[in-house]
Protein backbone atom coordinates (compact mmCIF):
# COMPACT_ATOMS: atom_id res chain seq x y z
CA UNK A 1 0.00 0.00 0.00
CA UNK A 2 1.33 3.40 -0.97
CA UNK A 3 0.50 5.63 1.81
CA UNK A 4 2.31 9.17 2.31
CA UNK A 5 4.36 7.70 5.04
CA UNK A 6 5.36 4.57 3.42
CA UNK A 7 6.40 6.85 0.29
CA UNK A 8 8.72 9.66 3.04
CA UNK A 9 10.45 6.01 4.10
CA UNK A 10 10.87 5.44 0.84
CA UNK A 11 12.64 8.30 -0.22
CA UNK A 12 14.45 8.20 2.41
CA UNK A 13 16.36 5.23 2.44
CA UNK A 14 16.66 5.55 -1.88
CA UNK A 15 18.33 8.94 -0.63
CA UNK A 16 20.53 7.56 1.91
CA UNK A 17 21.39 4.04 -0.82
CA UNK A 18 21.91 7.04 -3.13
CA UNK A 19 24.54 8.30 -0.27
CA UNK A 20 26.39 4.90 -0.30
CA UNK A 21 26.19 4.81 -4.65
CA UNK A 22 27.71 7.83 -5.64
CA UNK A 23 31.24 7.90 -3.90
CA UNK A 24 34.56 7.28 -4.93
CA UNK A 25 34.64 3.16 -6.02
CA UNK A 26 37.18 1.38 -3.83
CA UNK A 27 38.95 0.14 -6.81
CA UNK A 28 38.84 1.86 -10.13
CA UNK A 29 40.00 -1.21 -11.96
CA UNK A 30 36.94 -3.21 -10.61
CA UNK A 31 34.53 -0.63 -11.24
CA UNK A 32 35.52 -0.09 -15.05
CA UNK A 33 35.43 -3.80 -15.90
CA UNK A 34 31.64 -3.82 -14.30
CA UNK A 35 30.88 -0.26 -15.78
CA UNK A 36 32.03 -2.15 -19.38
CA UNK A 37 30.13 -5.24 -18.45
CA UNK A 38 27.31 -2.84 -17.77
CA UNK A 39 26.64 -1.01 -21.01
CA UNK A 40 27.19 -4.41 -22.70
CA UNK A 41 24.14 -5.79 -20.47
CA UNK A 42 22.02 -3.04 -20.15
CA UNK A 43 22.94 -0.75 -23.22
CA UNK A 44 24.05 -3.21 -26.63
CA UNK A 45 21.81 -5.89 -25.30
CA UNK A 46 18.69 -2.90 -25.85
CA UNK A 47 19.76 -2.00 -29.16
CA UNK A 48 17.75 -4.72 -30.95
CA UNK A 49 14.84 -3.81 -29.60
CA UNK A 50 15.43 -0.18 -30.11
CA UNK A 51 15.66 -0.49 -34.04
CA UNK A 52 12.91 -2.63 -34.46
CA UNK A 53 10.26 -0.53 -32.38
CA UNK A 54 11.80 2.87 -33.51
CA UNK A 55 11.72 1.93 -37.19
CA UNK A 56 7.52 0.60 -36.77
CA UNK A 57 6.76 3.51 -34.60
CA UNK A 58 7.95 6.16 -37.51
CA UNK A 59 6.70 4.40 -40.70
CA UNK A 60 3.40 4.69 -38.38
CA UNK A 61 3.61 8.27 -37.35
CA UNK A 62 4.29 9.25 -41.06
CA UNK A 63 1.28 7.05 -42.26
CA UNK A 64 -0.77 8.80 -39.53
CA UNK A 65 -0.50 11.64 -40.59
CA UNK A 66 -0.61 11.50 -43.96
CA UNK A 67 -3.55 9.66 -44.29
CA UNK A 68 -5.88 11.74 -41.46
CA UNK A 69 -3.78 15.51 -41.24
CA UNK A 70 -2.66 16.41 -44.87
CA UNK A 71 -5.54 17.48 -46.92
CA UNK A 72 -4.60 19.84 -50.08
CA UNK A 73 -4.41 23.26 -48.43
CA UNK A 74 -1.39 21.96 -45.65
CA UNK A 75 2.12 22.54 -46.99
CA UNK A 76 3.70 18.97 -48.63
CA UNK A 77 6.28 19.35 -46.24
CA UNK A 78 3.93 18.87 -43.04
CA UNK A 79 4.19 14.72 -42.46
CA UNK A 80 8.16 14.68 -42.81
CA UNK A 81 8.28 18.10 -40.38
CA UNK A 82 5.56 16.38 -37.67
CA UNK A 83 7.10 13.08 -37.89
CA UNK A 84 10.55 14.48 -36.98
CA UNK A 85 9.55 16.70 -34.05
CA UNK A 86 7.53 13.83 -32.45
CA UNK A 87 10.45 11.29 -32.88
CA UNK A 88 13.07 14.04 -32.04
CA UNK A 89 11.13 15.48 -28.98
CA UNK A 90 8.96 12.95 -27.44
CA UNK A 91 9.34 9.25 -28.86
CA UNK A 92 12.64 9.14 -29.11
CA UNK A 93 13.51 10.09 -25.73
CA UNK A 94 11.01 9.58 -23.80
CA UNK A 95 8.97 6.60 -25.02
CA UNK A 96 11.80 5.06 -25.78
CA UNK A 97 13.25 5.30 -22.46
CA UNK A 98 9.72 3.98 -20.83
CA UNK A 99 9.92 0.62 -22.95
CA UNK A 100 13.47 0.30 -21.59
CA UNK A 101 12.37 0.87 -18.23
CA UNK A 102 10.32 -2.06 -18.36
CA UNK A 103 13.61 -4.20 -19.94
CA UNK A 104 16.54 -2.60 -17.75
CA UNK A 105 14.56 -1.90 -14.66
CA UNK A 106 12.87 -5.46 -14.51
CA UNK A 107 16.32 -7.02 -15.35
CA UNK A 108 18.84 -4.85 -12.68
CA UNK A 109 15.45 -5.24 -9.66
CA UNK A 110 15.47 -9.35 -10.10
CA UNK A 111 19.51 -9.52 -10.61
CA UNK A 112 20.19 -7.59 -7.35
CA UNK A 113 17.18 -8.72 -5.50
CA UNK A 114 18.54 -12.56 -6.02
CA UNK A 115 21.63 -11.35 -5.20
CA UNK A 116 20.16 -10.19 -1.51
CA UNK A 117 18.35 -12.84 -1.00
CA UNK A 118 21.49 -15.87 -1.73
CA UNK A 119 23.15 -13.64 0.47
CA UNK A 120 25.87 -12.45 -2.04
CA UNK A 121 25.56 -8.89 -1.09
CA UNK A 122 26.26 -9.68 2.44
CA UNK A 123 29.42 -11.76 1.39
CA UNK A 124 30.23 -8.20 -0.14
CA UNK A 125 29.57 -6.49 3.04
CA UNK A 126 31.63 -8.82 5.07
CA UNK A 127 34.39 -8.38 2.69
CA UNK A 128 34.29 -4.50 3.62
CA UNK A 129 33.33 -3.90 -0.02
CA UNK A 130 30.67 -1.05 -0.18
CA UNK A 131 28.39 -3.46 -2.09
CA UNK A 132 26.20 -0.41 -2.70
CA UNK A 133 28.87 1.28 -5.00
CA UNK A 134 30.15 -1.72 -6.41
CA UNK A 135 27.31 -3.19 -7.61
CA UNK A 136 25.07 -0.05 -9.01
CA UNK A 137 27.49 2.75 -9.61
CA UNK A 138 28.64 0.82 -12.92
CA UNK A 139 25.22 0.24 -14.02
CA UNK A 140 23.97 4.17 -13.47
CA UNK A 141 26.92 4.94 -15.23
CA UNK A 142 26.97 2.39 -17.84
CA UNK A 143 23.24 3.31 -19.03
CA UNK A 144 24.31 7.13 -18.52
CA UNK A 145 26.77 6.79 -21.30
CA UNK A 146 24.82 4.44 -23.66
CA UNK A 147 21.62 6.22 -23.29
CA UNK A 148 22.06 8.98 -25.46
CA UNK A 149 23.69 6.34 -27.88
CA UNK A 150 20.01 4.22 -28.32
CA UNK A 151 17.94 7.85 -28.63
CA UNK A 152 20.36 8.55 -32.00
CA UNK A 153 19.74 5.17 -32.71
CA UNK A 154 16.51 5.21 -32.17
CA UNK A 155 16.14 8.92 -34.30
CA UNK A 156 17.80 7.52 -37.09
CA UNK A 157 15.47 4.18 -37.06
CA UNK A 158 12.60 6.19 -37.37
CA UNK A 159 13.42 8.38 -40.15
CA UNK A 160 14.22 5.06 -41.76
CA UNK A 161 10.69 4.05 -40.80
CA UNK A 162 9.06 6.97 -42.55
CA UNK A 163 11.50 6.43 -45.47
CA UNK A 164 9.80 2.72 -45.50
CA UNK A 165 6.21 4.09 -46.48
CA UNK A 166 7.39 5.57 -49.51
CA UNK A 167 7.91 1.95 -50.80
CA UNK A 168 4.01 1.53 -50.18
CA UNK A 169 3.69 4.73 -52.50
CA UNK A 170 1.88 6.30 -49.68
CA UNK A 171 4.60 9.30 -49.25
CA UNK A 172 7.03 10.29 -51.66
CA UNK A 173 10.81 10.77 -50.85
CA UNK A 174 10.92 14.12 -51.91
CA UNK A 175 8.31 15.52 -49.79
CA UNK A 176 10.19 13.65 -46.89
CA UNK A 177 13.01 15.12 -47.80
CA UNK A 178 11.56 19.14 -47.41
CA UNK A 179 9.68 17.77 -44.58
CA UNK A 180 12.77 16.56 -42.82
CA UNK A 181 14.84 19.45 -43.58
CA UNK A 182 11.79 21.93 -42.79
CA UNK A 183 13.07 24.83 -40.25
CA UNK A 184 15.59 22.40 -37.98
CA UNK A 185 16.63 23.36 -34.57
CA UNK A 186 19.59 21.35 -33.24
CA UNK A 187 18.35 21.83 -29.93
CA UNK A 188 15.86 19.39 -29.97
CA UNK A 189 18.06 16.96 -30.51
CA UNK A 190 19.87 18.12 -27.29
CA UNK A 191 17.01 18.11 -25.59
CA UNK A 192 16.46 14.59 -26.32
CA UNK A 193 19.57 13.35 -25.30
CA UNK A 194 19.83 15.70 -21.83
CA UNK A 195 15.97 13.76 -21.53
CA UNK A 196 17.52 10.08 -22.00
CA UNK A 197 20.43 10.87 -19.82
CA UNK A 198 18.00 12.05 -16.48
CA UNK A 199 15.62 8.71 -16.95
CA UNK A 200 18.79 6.80 -17.35
CA UNK A 201 19.74 8.19 -14.06
CA UNK A 202 15.83 7.49 -12.83
CA UNK A 203 15.51 4.28 -14.00
CA UNK A 204 19.36 2.28 -12.86
CA UNK A 205 18.71 3.97 -9.87
CA UNK A 206 15.33 3.08 -8.58
CA UNK A 207 15.18 -0.15 -10.18
CA UNK A 208 18.54 -0.99 -7.91
CA UNK A 209 16.38 0.52 -4.63
CA UNK A 210 13.73 -1.73 -5.79
CA UNK A 211 16.27 -5.06 -5.80
CA UNK A 212 18.86 -3.81 -3.32
CA UNK A 213 16.13 -3.44 -0.65
CA UNK A 214 14.08 -6.78 -1.26
CA UNK A 215 14.15 -8.67 2.24
CA UNK A 216 12.46 -12.21 1.88
CA UNK A 217 12.30 -14.89 -0.95
CA UNK A 218 11.65 -15.25 -4.80
CA UNK A 219 8.00 -13.82 -4.21
CA UNK A 220 9.27 -10.57 -3.20
CA UNK A 221 11.74 -10.89 -5.89
CA UNK A 222 9.51 -11.17 -8.51
CA UNK A 223 7.30 -8.20 -6.49
CA UNK A 224 10.20 -5.94 -6.45
CA UNK A 225 10.74 -6.15 -10.06
CA UNK A 226 7.56 -5.09 -11.19
CA UNK A 227 7.48 -2.06 -8.59
CA UNK A 228 11.09 -1.40 -10.06
CA UNK A 229 9.07 -1.30 -13.94
CA UNK A 230 5.87 0.40 -11.99
CA UNK A 231 8.02 3.03 -10.12
CA UNK A 232 10.20 3.87 -12.66
CA UNK A 233 7.74 4.54 -15.34
CA UNK A 234 5.73 6.62 -13.54
CA UNK A 235 9.03 8.89 -12.22
CA UNK A 236 10.20 8.86 -16.01
CA UNK A 237 6.92 10.49 -16.87
CA UNK A 238 6.57 12.69 -14.32
CA UNK A 239 9.99 14.22 -15.12
CA UNK A 240 8.86 14.30 -18.84
CA UNK A 241 6.26 17.24 -17.96
CA UNK A 242 9.12 18.99 -15.83
CA UNK A 243 11.87 18.38 -18.48
CA UNK A 244 9.80 19.96 -21.37
CA UNK A 245 8.54 22.59 -19.56
CA UNK A 246 12.66 23.65 -18.68
CA UNK A 247 14.02 22.56 -21.93
CA UNK A 248 11.68 23.88 -24.24
CA UNK B 1 41.17 -13.47 20.29
CA UNK B 2 37.11 -12.24 20.50
CA UNK B 3 35.10 -11.56 23.67
CA UNK B 4 31.79 -11.10 23.68
CA UNK B 5 30.10 -9.10 27.08
CA UNK B 6 25.92 -8.62 28.15
CA UNK B 7 24.92 -9.44 24.55
CA UNK B 8 21.49 -8.41 24.06
CA UNK B 9 19.17 -8.90 20.75
CA UNK B 10 15.80 -8.55 19.88
CA UNK B 11 12.89 -8.31 17.04
CA UNK B 12 9.79 -6.86 17.31
CA UNK B 13 9.66 -6.86 20.93
CA UNK B 14 11.11 -10.71 21.39
CA UNK B 15 14.08 -11.31 22.58
CA UNK B 16 16.54 -13.55 21.03
CA UNK B 17 19.49 -13.17 22.15
CA UNK B 18 19.68 -12.40 26.54
CA UNK B 19 23.19 -11.48 28.19
CA UNK B 20 25.39 -13.94 25.74
CA UNK B 21 28.75 -13.36 27.54
CA UNK B 22 31.48 -15.70 25.26
CA UNK B 23 35.55 -15.59 24.52
CA UNK B 24 36.10 -16.98 21.17
CA UNK B 25 40.08 -18.09 21.46
CA UNK B 26 43.52 -17.52 19.05
CA UNK B 27 44.10 -20.49 17.21
CA UNK B 28 41.33 -22.70 18.12
CA UNK B 29 37.95 -23.68 16.02
CA UNK B 30 35.40 -22.39 18.60
CA UNK B 31 31.65 -24.02 17.84
CA UNK B 32 28.65 -22.32 18.53
CA UNK B 33 26.43 -25.17 18.98
CA UNK B 34 22.48 -25.42 19.82
CA UNK B 35 19.03 -26.52 18.11
CA UNK B 36 18.00 -25.18 15.30
CA UNK B 37 16.36 -21.94 15.73
CA UNK B 38 18.23 -20.85 19.59
CA UNK B 39 19.60 -18.03 17.98
CA UNK B 40 22.87 -19.31 16.45
CA UNK B 41 23.22 -17.40 13.39
CA UNK B 42 21.78 -13.91 15.01
CA UNK B 43 24.66 -14.53 17.69
CA UNK B 44 27.06 -14.60 14.33
CA UNK B 45 25.75 -11.68 12.00
CA UNK B 46 25.64 -9.59 15.04
CA UNK B 47 29.27 -10.51 15.65
CA UNK B 48 30.60 -9.52 12.34
CA UNK B 49 28.18 -6.69 12.13
CA UNK B 50 25.16 -7.53 9.77
CA UNK B 51 23.08 -6.67 12.73
CA UNK B 52 23.25 -4.63 15.04
CA UNK B 53 23.09 -5.59 19.06
CA UNK B 54 21.15 -3.59 21.56
CA UNK B 55 23.33 -3.25 23.99
CA UNK B 56 26.59 -5.70 25.29
CA UNK B 57 30.26 -4.58 24.11
CA UNK B 58 32.04 -7.02 21.21
CA UNK B 59 35.75 -6.84 21.43
CA UNK B 60 38.01 -7.95 18.63
CA UNK B 61 41.48 -8.26 20.37
CA UNK B 62 41.39 -4.66 22.14
CA UNK B 63 39.20 -3.08 19.53
CA UNK B 64 35.74 -2.49 20.20
CA UNK B 65 33.53 -3.38 17.85
CA UNK B 66 29.74 -2.34 18.37
CA UNK B 67 30.92 1.29 19.21
CA UNK B 68 33.34 1.69 16.53
CA UNK B 69 32.74 4.38 13.23
CA UNK B 70 31.75 2.79 9.78
CA UNK B 71 35.02 3.54 8.74
CA UNK B 72 36.91 1.37 11.22
CA UNK B 73 34.32 -0.84 10.73
CA UNK B 74 34.89 -1.32 6.76
CA UNK B 75 38.87 -1.51 8.06
CA UNK B 76 38.41 -4.48 10.13
CA UNK B 77 36.06 -6.53 7.98
CA UNK B 78 39.32 -7.11 5.78
CA UNK B 79 40.44 -8.92 8.30
CA UNK B 80 37.61 -10.88 8.54
CA UNK B 81 36.58 -14.37 6.01
CA UNK B 82 32.70 -15.53 6.32
CA UNK B 83 31.40 -18.86 4.94
CA UNK B 84 27.71 -17.88 4.50
CA UNK B 85 25.00 -21.67 5.32
CA UNK B 86 24.02 -20.83 1.29
CA UNK B 87 28.14 -20.40 0.32
CA UNK B 88 26.86 -17.08 -1.59
CA UNK B 89 29.28 -17.45 -4.19
CA UNK B 90 29.11 -14.71 -7.37
CA UNK B 91 26.87 -16.71 -9.33
CA UNK B 92 28.05 -14.46 -12.44
CA UNK B 93 32.26 -14.94 -11.87
CA UNK B 94 33.93 -18.73 -12.52
CA UNK B 95 35.01 -19.96 -9.49
CA UNK B 96 38.70 -18.34 -9.61
CA UNK B 97 37.41 -14.87 -10.35
CA UNK B 98 35.20 -15.74 -6.93
CA UNK B 99 38.10 -16.57 -4.99
CA UNK B 100 40.14 -13.46 -6.80
CA UNK B 101 37.55 -11.34 -5.73
CA UNK B 102 38.59 -10.61 -2.46
CA UNK B 103 42.25 -9.64 -3.50
CA UNK B 104 40.91 -7.59 -7.01
CA UNK B 105 39.47 -5.41 -4.34
CA UNK B 106 42.13 -5.02 -1.49
CA UNK B 107 45.28 -6.35 -3.02
CA UNK B 108 47.88 -3.93 -4.62
CA UNK B 109 49.86 -6.99 -6.13
CA UNK B 110 50.19 -7.34 -9.77
CA UNK B 111 47.75 -9.46 -11.41
CA UNK B 112 49.99 -12.42 -11.49
CA UNK B 113 50.64 -12.88 -8.15
CA UNK B 114 47.14 -12.28 -7.13
CA UNK B 115 46.28 -15.21 -9.80
CA UNK B 116 48.84 -17.39 -8.07
CA UNK B 117 47.59 -16.91 -4.42
CA UNK B 118 43.56 -17.42 -5.82
CA UNK B 119 45.28 -20.59 -7.08
CA UNK B 120 46.75 -22.12 -4.19
CA UNK B 121 43.88 -21.41 -2.07
CA UNK B 122 42.06 -23.13 -4.61
CA UNK B 123 44.83 -26.32 -4.31
CA UNK B 124 44.49 -25.96 -0.46
CA UNK B 125 40.86 -26.74 -0.75
CA UNK B 126 41.35 -29.35 -2.91
CA UNK B 127 39.89 -27.88 -5.78
CA UNK B 128 42.56 -27.06 -8.45
CA UNK B 129 41.75 -27.21 -11.63
CA UNK B 130 37.88 -26.10 -11.00
CA UNK B 131 38.81 -22.60 -11.59
CA UNK B 132 37.53 -22.22 -14.84
CA UNK B 133 34.12 -23.59 -13.99
CA UNK B 134 30.80 -21.46 -12.33
CA UNK B 135 29.47 -21.88 -9.21
CA UNK B 136 26.04 -23.75 -10.42
CA UNK B 137 28.17 -26.25 -12.03
CA UNK B 138 30.06 -27.29 -8.96
CA UNK B 139 28.08 -29.67 -5.93
CA UNK B 140 27.21 -28.15 -2.53
CA UNK B 141 30.19 -29.44 -0.85
CA UNK B 142 32.60 -28.02 -3.58
CA UNK B 143 30.59 -24.82 -3.12
CA UNK B 144 31.52 -24.57 0.48
CA UNK B 145 35.33 -25.73 -0.06
CA UNK B 146 35.28 -22.51 -2.64
CA UNK B 147 33.53 -20.20 -0.16
CA UNK B 148 36.20 -21.35 2.07
CA UNK B 149 39.56 -20.68 -0.32
CA UNK B 150 37.84 -17.68 -1.16
CA UNK B 151 37.28 -16.59 2.81
CA UNK B 152 41.19 -17.32 3.10
CA UNK B 153 42.51 -15.03 -0.07
CA UNK B 154 43.48 -12.33 2.17
CA UNK B 155 44.83 -14.43 4.70
CA UNK B 156 42.12 -13.29 7.69
CA UNK B 157 42.72 -13.13 11.66
CA UNK B 158 39.06 -13.69 11.80
CA UNK B 159 37.35 -16.62 10.12
CA UNK B 160 33.49 -17.00 10.47
CA UNK B 161 31.30 -20.36 9.09
CA UNK B 162 27.74 -20.64 9.55
CA UNK B 163 26.81 -24.21 9.02
CA UNK B 164 29.71 -24.90 7.06
CA UNK B 165 28.00 -28.80 6.85
CA UNK B 166 24.46 -28.17 6.54
CA UNK B 167 23.04 -30.39 3.80
CA UNK B 168 26.37 -31.74 3.32
CA UNK B 169 26.47 -36.16 3.94
CA UNK B 170 28.62 -37.27 7.19
CA UNK B 171 31.99 -37.88 4.94
CA UNK B 172 31.96 -34.74 3.05
CA UNK B 173 31.57 -33.02 6.13
CA UNK B 174 34.36 -34.40 8.14
CA UNK B 175 36.60 -33.10 5.09
CA UNK B 176 34.95 -29.47 5.82
CA UNK B 177 35.75 -29.54 9.36
CA UNK B 178 39.09 -31.06 8.90
CA UNK B 179 40.18 -28.45 5.94
CA UNK B 180 38.67 -25.45 8.40
CA UNK B 181 40.44 -26.79 11.38
CA UNK B 182 43.87 -27.33 9.50
CA UNK B 183 43.75 -23.79 8.17
CA UNK B 184 42.64 -22.42 11.60
CA UNK B 185 45.99 -24.15 13.06
CA UNK B 186 48.57 -23.64 10.35
CA UNK B 187 47.56 -19.61 10.25
CA UNK B 188 46.48 -19.18 13.68
CA UNK B 189 42.78 -17.70 13.07
CA UNK B 190 40.72 -16.97 15.46
CA UNK B 191 37.82 -19.70 13.73
CA UNK B 192 33.88 -19.25 14.71
CA UNK B 193 31.66 -22.04 13.51
CA UNK B 194 28.18 -22.54 14.18
CA UNK B 195 27.00 -25.67 13.91
CA UNK B 196 24.51 -28.00 15.30
CA UNK B 197 26.84 -31.47 13.72
CA UNK B 198 27.91 -33.76 16.73
CA UNK B 199 30.47 -34.99 14.26
CA UNK B 200 31.93 -31.73 14.41
CA UNK B 201 31.28 -31.10 18.19
CA UNK B 202 33.65 -34.13 18.77
CA UNK B 203 35.81 -34.02 16.02
CA UNK B 204 37.20 -29.92 16.14
CA UNK B 205 35.17 -29.05 19.40
CA UNK B 206 38.57 -27.01 20.97
CA UNK B 207 36.33 -24.22 22.27
CA UNK B 208 32.28 -24.79 22.81
CA UNK B 209 29.63 -22.37 23.23
CA UNK B 210 26.02 -24.20 23.96
CA UNK B 211 23.17 -21.53 23.18
CA UNK B 212 19.78 -22.57 24.18
CA UNK B 213 16.72 -20.23 23.69
CA UNK B 214 19.13 -17.25 23.20
CA UNK B 215 21.11 -17.92 26.44
CA UNK B 216 24.86 -18.95 26.84
CA UNK B 217 24.69 -22.17 28.88
CA UNK B 218 27.71 -23.53 28.65
CA UNK B 219 31.38 -23.06 27.40
CA UNK B 220 34.08 -25.64 27.62
CA UNK B 221 35.92 -27.91 25.13
CA UNK B 222 34.60 -31.36 23.39
CA UNK B 223 36.93 -33.17 26.01
CA UNK B 224 35.06 -32.15 28.66
CA UNK B 225 31.48 -32.11 27.33
CA UNK B 226 31.11 -35.86 28.39
CA UNK B 227 30.65 -34.45 32.31
CA UNK B 228 29.02 -31.69 31.93
CA UNK B 229 26.52 -31.25 34.71
CA UNK B 230 24.05 -29.79 32.13
CA UNK B 231 21.06 -31.09 31.63
CA UNK B 232 19.91 -29.06 28.69
CA UNK B 233 22.89 -29.92 27.04
CA UNK B 234 22.91 -33.36 27.91
CA UNK B 235 19.40 -33.52 26.25
CA UNK B 236 20.84 -31.20 23.08
CA UNK B 237 24.25 -33.45 22.62
CA UNK B 238 22.94 -36.94 23.23
CA UNK B 239 19.28 -37.25 21.97
CA UNK B 240 19.90 -39.70 19.42
CA UNK B 241 19.55 -43.16 20.93
CA UNK B 242 23.40 -44.69 19.90
CA UNK B 243 24.95 -41.19 21.77
CA UNK B 244 23.11 -42.11 24.71
CA UNK B 245 24.43 -44.76 24.73
CA UNK B 246 27.82 -43.76 24.56
CA UNK B 247 27.43 -41.39 27.42
CA UNK B 248 25.59 -44.21 29.70
CA UNK B 249 28.86 -46.26 29.13
CA UNK B 250 31.11 -43.05 29.68
CA UNK B 251 29.12 -42.49 32.85
CA UNK B 252 29.41 -45.98 33.98
CA UNK B 253 33.08 -46.33 33.20
CA UNK B 254 33.91 -43.29 35.20
CA UNK B 255 31.69 -44.55 38.28
CA UNK B 256 33.13 -47.65 38.10
N1 LIG C 1 15.51 -10.78 10.87
C1 LIG C 1 14.76 -11.38 11.83
N2 LIG C 1 13.60 -10.84 12.23
C2 LIG C 1 12.86 -11.42 13.20
N3 LIG C 1 13.19 -12.56 13.80
C3 LIG C 1 14.34 -13.16 13.44
C4 LIG C 1 15.19 -12.61 12.43
N4 LIG C 1 16.26 -13.41 12.28
C5 LIG C 1 16.07 -14.43 13.14
N5 LIG C 1 14.94 -14.28 13.85
C6 LIG C 1 14.45 -15.19 14.90
O1 LIG C 1 15.50 -15.47 15.77
C7 LIG C 1 15.49 -16.83 16.18
C8 LIG C 1 16.85 -17.44 16.00
O2 LIG C 1 17.10 -17.60 14.62
P1 LIG C 1 18.50 -18.11 14.05
O3 LIG C 1 18.44 -17.97 12.58
O4 LIG C 1 19.61 -17.41 14.75
O5 LIG C 1 18.50 -19.64 14.45
P2 LIG C 1 19.68 -20.69 14.25
O6 LIG C 1 20.12 -21.07 15.60
O7 LIG C 1 20.70 -20.14 13.32
O8 LIG C 1 18.91 -21.89 13.59
P3 LIG C 1 19.40 -22.89 12.42
O9 LIG C 1 20.24 -23.89 13.10
O10 LIG C 1 18.12 -23.49 11.95
O11 LIG C 1 20.11 -22.10 11.39
C9 LIG C 1 14.40 -17.52 15.37
O12 LIG C 1 13.31 -17.76 16.23
C10 LIG C 1 14.03 -16.53 14.31
O13 LIG C 1 12.64 -16.56 14.10
MG1 LIG D 1 21.35 -20.61 11.26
Amino acid sequence: MLTPRSALIDLGRYVELMGRVLTRPDRWRMFYRQYVTEMFQLGYNSIGIVLIISFFIGAVICLQIKLNIQSPWMPRMVVGYTTREIMLLEFSSSIMCLILAGKVGSNIASELGTMRITQQIDALDIMGVNSANYLILPKVAGLITIMPILVTFSVASGVLGAYATSLMGTTTVPELNEGFRYSFNQWFFWCGIIKAIVYAFIITTVSSYKGYTVVGGSVEVGKASTDAVVTSSILVLFADIFLTQILT
Amino acid sequence: MISVQHLYKSFDGRTVLHDINARFDNGKVNLIIGQSGSGKTVFMNNLVGLLTPDSGTIMYDDRDFVSMSKREKILLRREMGMIFQSAALFDSMSVLDNVMFPLNMFSDKPYDDRRRRAEDCLARVNLSGTGGKFPKELSGGMQKRVAIARAIALEPRYLFCDEPNSGLDPKTSIVIDELIQGITHEDHITTIVNTHDMNSVMGIGENIIFICEGRAEWQGPNTEIMDADNQRLDDFIFASDILRQVKLAHDEARRG
